[in-house]
């Protein structure tokens, strides 16, 4: 194998498996030490800067960052179900608390630049963008169809999830900077957007379509039947606080596990989600379906909807076709009919959750706007611009529904898009992450970080007593860890952002670093091929997702390979070695932000 | 030294071996040695060579004497039994552990201090006596623990970390211990495991006195460009007569070397040990043409490695003191004190 360059960014930015899962790449070893240290502030505000609502996120995140982590594939002594650092909740704890954080906000600055930029949804995408771009002098306007800014994070996710408090301060924090918020204003014409004078516009306007399900009965019943994104919208307007006592859930995502948590709450007794596909196949996220199941909702899989059956005009259940999924020979799944009559399930009220839909009713074809065969704006998939060069996509509006933390990096992209724009510099170049690698070397046995790594289990979130939380929608369930509890979790961190750093030219070749490694990650040996070299290691490299650290240059003419996958950065290798040929070095990477790229600052890359 | 001890957590492959130990089970507390120290590496060796061997632990006895080398016993097998003894006495009380129980596998660790100085006479005879014993000898060539002076096996005319040379003979310990009768003797470098863990391998299974010699660098002292006990002079300088494969059991023994590079020899526990020869003309089972070759060797300042002696008959000390097979610590009173009337009896069958 070639020797590995420590010097592209991106290498030791894989190690750190958390950020590099991360959509908008959240330092997440960085924040975690934080809140071990009790800097709960700082932590916050490290979050803040990347991901722009951590409070928010600490509880709803999709947290592509945990099934990433490091330690579920290390966690020796809880093999059946090795747990991942529970990153989300963490962030929770920096939000929770933080105390005042007001003062180290940033302010727009007295003279703007005389751009004016209009955001159309105050969604995640939308509050990202304008966050970025009025410290720099813009003049955002967000116009949203909804009184209050916040988009599919107020509509969508229920209050005992999401206390509306958190979604005021956070967004709040984004209007306060100087933005023109325009609730209740929504935008019925993009042509009559683009001849109100803004230089630049930003659609953030999410996928606000539920998918329907049209089988026989739907007319028919349809007082009973609604869609799940709006029904849930209504619930947290406060429009509706009621629903039947027997409630069927359809669909198997996120929104359904929503649906069915908040019908519970709302009266409904006999509460069952019923999906089409087996229980793995179901999109919902492993701990949603657990916290569903915990408030004894049921599951039905293998369910077909065939029709809504009806009496004198209402709705009195539904009929299924109960089928099994077959694989054919190349391995795709279809589902057949099991033969057996239709199950009749009795209900007072449906909620369809099975999917949402991108609509722009309200862009006039002709504009030169373009449109794919699905309906989705056509984008240069980088800078986010459409074929209107001022008119940018982020978010759900752009590729589909996804979720909140891949709408605030779209902002972050669109925000350095839309100032290199108005700037008149090329959007294609975009401004290079910075990257620092420092060592975290104190003393002889003395590192910046704590590197003897707990042993505890996975701490569980408290909650709120069932028979409260199940009374009101608005008590949130989870409590969020305490301080004691956060320092606990946080110590299960790995801090892989910690690198283990080569210098070949100051090995000896005593094999100190071998021996120590707990995880046995250190080979010294021939150079091979990659599929050669991974399987003569000291402990075999089966994962070919995690890199081979390679260096040469040794006097023997071997190499060094480092087998990424399992380290647990606990420094030993550096503490064991002694000519100082391995150390520990602090990767922090900060991600380009429109304050990076505009053309009065010239890209500059720190040391690598 | 480090002041974390070693995360328990492993890696996910770590197997278990057939009497259900993983390697990290052979494992001792966190060496306080230097970093670096070959010691480390030779523990390392030690700890391989028993999990390989899927030896239990507690059917182990490890013996040292007085040095950095003779702490090493506290950093491997820590399931194990431990005698430290007074400083050169470790071959003596190792004897007598032996002689008390035989059935256990007596591992000696020493220094070049402590059996080359101090002990020298010690080893000698525990050689000569043919204890069954796996004795490695973990040899930097100089004092550690007393800030690097000259020990009694380093060369004559190499430098201390000063500059200043030796100007006393070196004592060869693999010669010594070839010339007092042991019946395994290899020599090796703590930086080449290859080499190391079967030689300990098929140490452990020699039934007979087995030494081997471990040149192993002193990161602190004797690491230097005048020394040749360094990781670079040893590198430069390593003269391996021959690789060693050691075949358990009596699986069928294959070979696909050219004729003649390759010699099976089995030993008597049944263990066959493969020499790959690196030098042609080597013979490991002729100690008269053994001890030359290192001798000729060692006149050019190279440092002869590899299984450089074995004797597959090997005599052991319970063999020529005519035991019984059952270890005395198992013996009744009765059995082990017959009685003035025995006594009286044997006193009368020698007059």
């Amino acid at each position: 194998m070639r020797a590995t360059d420590i010097k592209s960014p991106d290498y030791f930015h894989k190690v750190v498996d958390c950020q590099w899962a991360c959509p908008a790449h959240t330092p997440v070893p960085e924040y975690i030490r934080l809140i071990s240290a009790g800097r709960f502030a700082d932590a916050y505000m490290v979050n803040w800067d990347s991901n722009v609502f951590p409070g928010i996120l600490g509880r709803t995140c999709d947290r592509p960052c945990e099934p990433a982590c490091r330690r579920s594939r290390v966690e020796d002594h809880n093999a059946e179900k090795p747990e991942p650092v529970a990153i989300c909740r963490l962030k929770r704890v920096a939000a929770d608390h933080k105390g005042d954080v007001s003062a180290r906000m940033p302010h727009a600055p007295t003279t703007r630049n005389g751009k004016r930029i209009a955001c159309i949804g105050a969604g995640p995408a939308s509050l990202t963008v304008a966050r970025d771009l009025v410290p720099l002098g813009y003049e955002m306007v967000i116009f949203d169809g909804d009184p209050k800014a916040g988009g599919f994070m107020r509509t969508q996710v229920p209050r005992f999830r999401l206390p509306e408090a958190v979604i005021d301060e956070e967004t709040g924090y984004i209007l306060d900077l100087g933005v023109e918020f325009r609730g209740g204003e929504r935008i019925d014409s993009l042509r009559e957007l683009l001849a109100g004078g803004y230089d630049a516009i930003f659609v953030g306007s999410g996928a606000p379509r539920g998918r329907d399900l049209q089988v026989p009965g739907r007319q028919e019943a349809a007082a009973n039947i609604h869609i799940g994104i709006d029904w849930l919208s209504s619930v947290s307007f406060g429009h509706i606080e009621t629903i039947g006592k027997r409630v069927i859930v359809l669909g198997g995502g996120n929104t359904a596990m929503d649906c069915c948590r908040s019908s519970k709450r709302l009266g409904g007794d006999e509460v069952k989600v019923i999906v089409r596909s087996g229980f793995e196949e179901m999109k919902a996220s492993p701990w949603e379906k657990e916290d569903a199941m915990h408030e004894g909702i049921p599951f039905l899989n293998y369910y077909v909807p065939l029709s809504f059956e009806h009496e004198n005009g209402k709705l009195i259940g539904m009929r299924f076709d109960k089928v099994k999924a077959v694989y054919d020979e190349r391995g795709r799944r279809s589902l057949v009919s099991s033969g057996e009559a239709p199950e009749f399930v009795p209900c007072d009220d449906v909620l369809i959750a099975i999917g949402q839909e991108n609509s722009f009713p309200w862009i006039e074809r002709g504009l030169g706007l373009e449109f794919d065969e699905w309906g989705l704006p056509v984008l240069d998939e980088k800078t986010l611009q459409s074929t209107i060069p001022n008119v940018f996509f982020g978010g759900d509006s752009a590729f589909g529904p996804k979720n909140i933390i891949w709408a605030v990096a779209h902002g972050h992209e669109a925000a350095i898009s839309i100032d290199r724009f108005l700037s008149g510099v090329a959007l294609s170049e975009r401004p290079p992450a910075h990257v620092n690698l420092i060592s975290q070397k104190m003393g002889i046995h003395e590192w910046s970080y704590d590197n003897d790594i707990s042993r505890d289990l996975r701490h569980i979130v408290p909650w709120a007593a069932a028979e409260q939380a199940l009374k009101s929608i608005r008590v949130e369930v989870e409590l969020g860890f305490d301080a004691k509890a956060a320092f606990a979790e946080a110590q299960r961190c790995l801090n892989c952002d910690v690198q283990t750093v080569f210098a070949p030219p100051l090995c000896i070749e005593c094999d100190a670093c071998v021996d120590i490694c707990p995880m046995d990650c250190i080979t010294f040996t021939e150079n091979g091929e990659e599929a050669d070299l991974r399987t003569r290691l000291t402990a075999p490299a089966p994962r070919l997702d995690q890199d081979i650290y390679v260096a040469d240059g040794l006097k023997t003419g071997r190499i060094m390979a480092k087998d990424e996958d399992v380290c647990l950065h606990c420094g030993l290798c550096a503490e064991r070695c002694p000519t100082g040929a391995w150390d520990m070095q602090k990767f922090l990477l900060e991600m380009p932000q429109a304050r990076d790229g505009c053309a009065t600052r010239a890209p500059v890359r720190s040391a690598a | 030294m480090t002041y974390i001890a070693k995360p328990k957590m492993h890696h996910p492959a770590l197997q278990p071996n057939a009497v259900g130990f993983t390697r990290r089970d052979y494992e001792g507390r966190i060496s306080t040695l230097c970093a670096g120290c070959g010691h480390d590496s030779i523990s390392a060796a030690i700890i391989q060579a028993c999990w390989e061997m899927n030896i239990e632990p507690h059917r182990v006895a490890k013996l040292s004497g007085i040095g950095c080398s003779s702490k090493t016993p506290d950093y491997f097998l820590g399931n194990s039994h431990g005698f430290n003894t007074v400083h050169g006495r470790m071959p003596s009380v190792l004897t007598g552990a032996n002689l008390a129980n035989r059935e256990l596998l007596y591992l000696g660790v020493s220094g070049d201090g402590d059996s080359a100085s101090i002990g020298l006479g010690q080893f000698a005879h525990a050689m000569r006596r043919g204890v069954n014993m796996v004795y490695v000898l973990e040899n930097n060539g100089v004092y550690g623990l007393t800030k690097g002076q000259f020990s009694a096996t380093a060369d004559k005319g190499s430098a201390s970390k000063r500059g200043v040379a030796n100007s006393d003979s070196p004592v060869d310990t693999a010669s010594l211990a070839l010339l007092m009768g042991a019946t395994f003797v290899g020599r090796s470098f703590s930086g080449d495991k290859g080499q190391l863990v079967p030689l300990i391998k098929a140490a452990i299974g020699h039934c007979g006195a087995a030494f081997i010699d471990v040149v192993s660098p002193c990161v602190a002292f004797n690491n230097h460009s005048g020394s040749t006990k360094s990781y670079d002079y040893v590198r430069a300088h390593n003269e391996a007569v021959n690789r060693l494969d050691v075949i358990e059991g009596r699986s069928e023994i294959t070979t696909d070397y050219a004729a003649g590079t390759t010699v099976d020899l089995q030993q008597h526990d049944g263990t066959w040990l493969r020499l790959h020869k690196v030098d042609e003309a080597y013979d490991a089972t002729n100690k008269i043409a053994a001890m030359n070759y290192i001798q000729e060797h060692q006149a050019r300042g190279e440092v002869v490695t590899g299984l450089l002696y074995v004797d597959t008959n090997p005599e052991e000390l319970h063999a020529n003191l005519k035991t019984v097979a059952t270890p005395f610590n198992q013996l009744g009173e009765a059995q082990l004190c017959p009685g003035a009337g025995a006594l009286a009896k044997l006193n009368a069958s020698l007059r």
